[in-house]
């Protein structure tokens, strides 16, 4: 792989790191090698266990197995601290900036080689021939809180070459930038790898890998898969490397029979919390009897618009149809009152509450009506006897019904969101990553609930990642970039290649 | 070698109830040794603080009488607490319930047919707390305010608001400037049973019991749950926060209203200075020790008006200072707060052979 | 007219002193992001302690040592529980002032001599007295500023001292990033439970050292609730100068202030409410705190530390 690298020598090299989480074995024996003045992107699906093996690298987490060689030698690396003294530094999705300082205080932060009374004007005019060097374009008197998303981003760069970062790793760093901004990303770190420094890019998006990397590693399910020179691959070629070929089951279903249409979106437009435009006039309608996949990568409005059809969000344009009933910016009760069910991405934090019984948690639709509550008095009994057959049909794990949630495993609680939400369900179910985290078994009860409701004449919006489970479980698929549905196709036509261009922003070509 | 906390993987039952009961004997453990500091005998002492608090029939309606604003205001703390809404005003509330009543006692009664004043005076007080509750809670909910410290300022501002009464406007003529009202017309007396143990006892005994059916067996109280709990699933789940926290708080800014009112109309039977004695404050350590069970309010009342007046007691009798109740008081939270992290973290020891075996 | 002026801003002065040293304290251990409501419990503790010290050994300065001792004790029972234990800070604030309150009221009957029945109260003791400073005492009305105790100038020593510290030094701006954005600060290798430990330890060292110069020298002596209040004003007077110390000098005049025109009002037998006066400051902080607040919604950041009262661990989101 190296040797016709002449100049060019390794300066990271992980070898056979292996971490283990409560569940989850985020990486494998996973090893990396990253080449002086080069960029290389390390590609995933969520959860492939890129940003852990990166946190390894920063300091953040320590591998319970492997090592890890810079330049050469082996280094011990426990602490941010530590990274940074073999000149490693990383870009955090969440930036680790204090937003009430300036940005000379934010670079000068932490350091111990600073005088105890700061010099902030000799740190201002550093920070400005750094800035000038590579055109950052970052004034050291702002204030961080004031500052673009694309500014601030700059600010974390240019924080660590002012601590002598070798290697900068980012993840996932275009997420929240403008496409210029991204351009201008990218123009700084050619820069930067022109002068002999190295980057790593941790990322999900394909065109992004194209543009940016010299090399590129697949992760897959904590697994190293491939490493392919970025010159020698295709768009095509990375996305089947990244989700998989191998299809894990298929899932009995009959074919669909769609009735009435039970939502609708008209041109529908939302900010996200950072006021940038989340969704771009989203338009699409669904059927009773239909499941419809939503496919794309995190954080291109799916978030979004499950909670603007949910009422949890605020459409600042745009029609949101349910049942025939226009419930734009409704509030969520009203929603739910239409006979909306809701399985949010978030189970823990969103879908339930952790110090309340799993009946109670099984109640916390239907408590509102007879016979669980009449005249404002809730019946225990019934309430019991609700969750005891939930429990028993979804074949919920716990110890009593009334256990508390949060000591349920994953599986058990999304089981127990599931009971509850498919039992207060009659028009339509939006179920965000129902899937996610769970093992084969769970996955499978969850994909067959899925159907079942449109079985049962309901209308599904089924988002996910996983194209797989989108192919197999839903009977349409569209595809959502950047805020946008970038084509519908009949999961039966649609292929992994054509939906993976797709989700990097191409759209669908006509009459195909 | 070091300690790490760990989270347990069920509540543990056993350190809800042990908790409580462990603090107050660590409290009257330190606080013992402080009195051997100061050469006094601590079994003595505090056999005479419960002799004095309990022993007698007489001692005892001393203790109900201080119990009852303390299970009225601890139950309302409890409530906001439930919200996490860290409602440190319930002194103020208390005190503008009693401005409320003493003005209905002394303003209305001409007006109103007898039988009416005392129900009006304390309905007055209810809404009163309630009103002085629902301005951190309306801040709160409308504009974000940090609540803690809008209800803390709003205590001085109902202390400073009833004194400028008492001193100023509604000083009684005849008192020779004595701060303080005319005494009210016994139309505005609530009735006590027993010493100075008025009815307002049975009235907060049902209350604490009214209160523990409507967290456990209402839709109003489920939401109530579920807000505190965890604010985001609920709203997922279809509830109004922002409704259910300003309900949550006036009903209990009206708790200490109405104790306030029964202080005036049961106990001094006019306003004065006196009103606003911590029982506000005390309130949050009821509510804490009791974990914002309003059942478990009324008999934690109980124990704390019993250290104060067994506190009155041994100054009377053996000269030490009253103040040992509120030294008590104040000792038991702290072995409390930090035992309640054992009720949901297990402590661990690491040492350097089970690191290497977790790595 | 000019010796009126004098003398409100003589005892305006005096009033002020032991509420800047606690605010200042205050200040510091809430940017570190700890709130601290047991101020009026150390203070009381603070003036009990430094007063029974002067009475038996004369000695100003041990009893200023023993009153920042005694501050040091209560505020790290307070650190431990809300640090380590991640306690309720509110509550474990609450217990810190009746725990202060009682057991300050307690020494009081049981530090003096056998002759005066074990009590504190109306015994004398050494105290600190003005020192006029040659010229500038004898300037007209700005002289009442050079007319003080040692303590007070201390303070006018204290307030630029402790700006230039949180704003200019690499200290400063670790603790400010602490209170503002633990995960940050962590991520930056600042350790943020030793820095929270510091200053709520320090502040609580300040906060008792205002309790001493109550009861060595606004009012000399003890009595039980000495302070009168005072370690609740400071906590409005925190959010009045915006967590910056050097604006803590605002926010003790005003009260300082209202305290001496209610004394020459009294004085003169002037029937103005006084409790409305009195009512003022806190209103005055409700309204800052609100506006603080609406400002912050509009564009963002202004005033309390983020992490205010939110304990921190690593990995917890």
């Amino acid at each position: 792989m190296k040797n016709d690298q002449n100049e060019k020598y390794p300066i990271v090299e992980m070898i056979g790191i292996t971490k283990q989480f409560p569940g989850v074995l985020a990486n494998d024996t996973v090893d990396l090698e990253l080449f002086s003045g080069e960029v290389l992107a390390l590609l995933g699906e969520n959860g492939a266990g890129k940003s852990t093996l990166m946190n390894i690298l920063a300091g953040l987490y320590r591998a319970d197995k492997g090592k890890i060689l810079i330049k050469g030698e082996e280094a011990e690396i426990n602490s941010p601290k530590d990274a940074m003294k073999y000149g490693i530094g990383m870009v955090h999705q969440n930036f680790k900036l204090v937003p009430t300082m300036s940005v000379a205080e934010n670079v000068v932060l932490g350091l111990d080689s600073e005088n105890f009374v700061l010099d902030l004007q000799k740190v201002s005019s550093r920070i400005k021939e750094i800035s000038n060097h590579y055109n950052l374009k970052v004034d050291p008197g702002s204030i961080i809180w004031q500052m673009s998303v694309g500014e601030q981003q700059r600010v974390e760069i240019l924080k660590l070459i002012y601590r002598g970062a070798e290697v900068l790793i980012l993840d996932e760093p275009t997420a929240v930038l403008t496409p210029q901004e991204s351009g201008e990303l990218n123009r700084i770190v050619k820069q930067m790898t022109g002068e002999g420094k190295s980057a790593i890019f941790i990322t999900h998006k394909m065109d992004e890998v194209m543009e940016f990397s010299d090399w590129v590693r697949v992760l897959q399910k904590g697994k190293l898969v491939s490493v392919v020179r970025t010159q020698d691959t295709s768009p095509k070629e990375l996305s089947r490397m990244m989700v998989g070929r191998d299809v894990l089951f298929r899932v009995e279903k009959k074919k669909a029979n769609p009735g009435e249409v039970v939502l609708e979106l008209e041109n529908v437009k939302a900010m996200n919390d950072k006021g940038l435009e989340a969704l771009k006039g989203i338009s699409f309608s669904l059927r009773r009897g239909e499941i419809l996949g939503i496919a794309g990568v995190a954080g291109n409005g799916q978030r979004e618009l499950t909670e603007v059809i949910t009422g949890l969000h605020k459409v600042t344009e745009g029609r949101v149809i349910i049942g025939g009933k226009d419930m734009t910016n409704k509030s969520p009760l009203e929603v739910i009152k239409s006979g909306v069910s809701h399985i949010p991405s978030d189970r823990v934090a969103m879908g339930i509450v952790g110090d309340m019984s799993v009946a109670n948690n099984l109640a916390m639709k239907e408590y509102r009506k007879a016979p669980l509550t009449q005249h404002g008095i809730l019946n225990p009994g019934r309430i019991l006897e609700m969750a005891k057959k939930m429990i028993s049909s979804f074949m919920i794990s716990t110890p009593a019904p009334y256990t508390s949630v949060k000591f349920l495993s994953g599986g058990n609680i999304q089981k127990t969101i599931l009971a509850r939400e498919i039992g207060a369900c009659s028009t339509l179910l939006v179920a965000a990553y129902p899937a996610r985290g769970l093992d084969v078994g769970a996955t499978e009860s969850v994909r067959k609930e899925m159907i079942a409701e449109r079985d049962g004449g309901k209308g599904v919006l089924l988002v996910s990642e996983d194209l797989e489970e989108l192919m197999s479980v839903s009977d349409r698929i569209a595809v959502m970039n950047e805020g946008r549905i970038m084509g519908i196709v009949d999961s039966a036509e649609a292929d992994i290649e054509s939906l993976g261009l797709m989700m990097a922003g191409v759209p669908m070509e006509k009459g195909k | 070698m070091r300690l790490v906390f760990e989270k347990r993987n069920s509540v543990s039952k056993k350190a809800i109830v042990l908790v409580p009961v462990v603090s107050f004997l660590v409290s009257l453990i330190l606080t013992g040794i402080l009195l051997i500091i100061f050469k006094t005998n601590p079994f003595i002492t505090y056999s005479s603080m419960f002799v004095g608090a309990f022993g007698s029939w007489i001692n005892f309606t001393e203790t109900l009488v201080k119990a009852i604003p303390l299970m009225l205001t601890g139950i309302g703390v409890g409530l906001a607490f439930r919200l996490r809404f860290w409602n440190i005003g319930a002194e103020g509330q208390l005190v503008f319930g009693g401005v409320a009543a003493t003005w209905v006692a002394l303003f209305w009664s001409n007006f109103l047919p007898p039988f009416l004043v005392l129900p009006t005076a304390i309905l007055m007080g209810i809404i009163a707390g309630a009103l002085w509750a629902g301005i951190p809670a309306f801040l709160k909910v409308y504009l974000k305010v940090d609540e803690t410290l809008v209800s803390l300022m709003l205590n001085y501002v109902a202390i400073l608001t009833a004194q400028g009464l008492y001193y100023g406007a509604w000083i009684d003529p005849k008192g020779m400037g004595f701060p303080g009202t005319k005494l009210f017309p016994k139309s505005a007396w609530l009735p006590r049973f027993s010493g100075r143990a008025h009815v307002g006892l049975f009235i907060a005994i049902l209350l604490g019991l009214v209160m523990w059916v409507v967290l456990n067996r209402t839709k109003w109280g489920f939401e109530v749950k579920m807000s505190g709990h965890n604010p985001r699933a609920a709203r997922v789940m279809g509830v109004d926060i922002g409704k259910t926290i300003i309900t949550a708080i006036l009903v209990s800014g009206a708790f200490s209203g109405m104790a306030g009112a029964f202080e005036v109309t049961a106990i001094s039977h006019r306003l004065q200075q006196g009103l606003a004695i911590g029982y506000g404050y005390t309130a949050i350590i009821v509510a804490w020790m009791a974990q914002l069970n309003p059942i478990a309010s009324l008999f934690v009342a109980v124990l704390m008006a019993g250290l104060l007046v067994g506190g009155d007691q041994v100054q009377m009798m053996m000269g030490l200072p009253a103040a040992m109740g509120i030294v008590l008081q104040g000792m038991i939270l702290f072995p409390m707060l930090a035992g309640s992290l054992f009720t949901d973290y297990r402590l661990k020891i690491i040492t350097k052979s089970t690191k290497e075996e977790a790595a | 007219m000019i010796a009126l002026l004098a003398s409100i801003l003589a005892i305006t002065l005096r009033a002020g002193t032991s509420l800047i040293y606690a605010t200042i304290g205050e200040i510091y251990t809430e940017r570190s992001g700890i709130l601290n409501l047991g101020l009026e419990g150390m203070m009381l503790m603070g003036a009990v302690s430094a007063f029974a010290t002067v009475y038996y050994t004369g000695s100003l300065l041990l009893a200023l040592l023993v009153a920042m001792l005694t501050g040091v004790v209560l505020s790290s029972i307070h650190a431990f529980l809300s640090i380590t234990m991640r306690a309720n800070q509110v509550v474990s604030g609450l217990s810190i002032t009746l725990f202060g309150t009682g057991f300050a009221s307690f020494l009081g009957q049981r530090l003096g001599p056998e002759s005066n029945g074990h009590y504190l109260i109306g015994l004398i003791g050494n105290k600190f007295t003005p020192v006029k400073i040659p010229f500038l005492s004898n300037l007209p009305v700005l002289g009442a500023l050079f007319n003080q105790d040692i303590l007070t100038y201390i303070v006018y020593l204290i307030i630029p001292a402790a700006w230039f510290f949180m704003y200019k030094t690499r200290a400063g701006l670790n603790l400010r990033a602490v209170g503002e954005s633990p995960q940050t600060a962590d991520a930056m290798g600042i350790n943020v439970s030793k820095v929270r430990y510091i200053y709520t330890i320090l502040g609580g060292t300040l906060v008792a050292l205002g309790g001493a110069h109550l009861s060595l020298s606004y009012a000399p002596g003890w009595t039980d609730n000495i302070t009168g209040g005072r370690g609740w004003i400071v906590i409005a007077l925190v959010i009045f100068s915006m967590w910056n110390p050097s604006r803590a000098i605002w926010g003790a005049l005003l009260f300082g202030g209202i305290n001496a025109i209610q004394f020459r009002l009294q004085a003169t037998g002037t029937t103005i409410s006084a409790p409305l006066l009195n009512m003022l400051p806190y209103i005055v902080t409700i309204v800052v705190l609100v506006l603080m607040t609406w400002i912050e919604t509009m564009n963002k950041k202004v005033g309390a530390p983020e992490a205010l009262a939110v304990p921190y661990m690593r990995g917890e989101k």
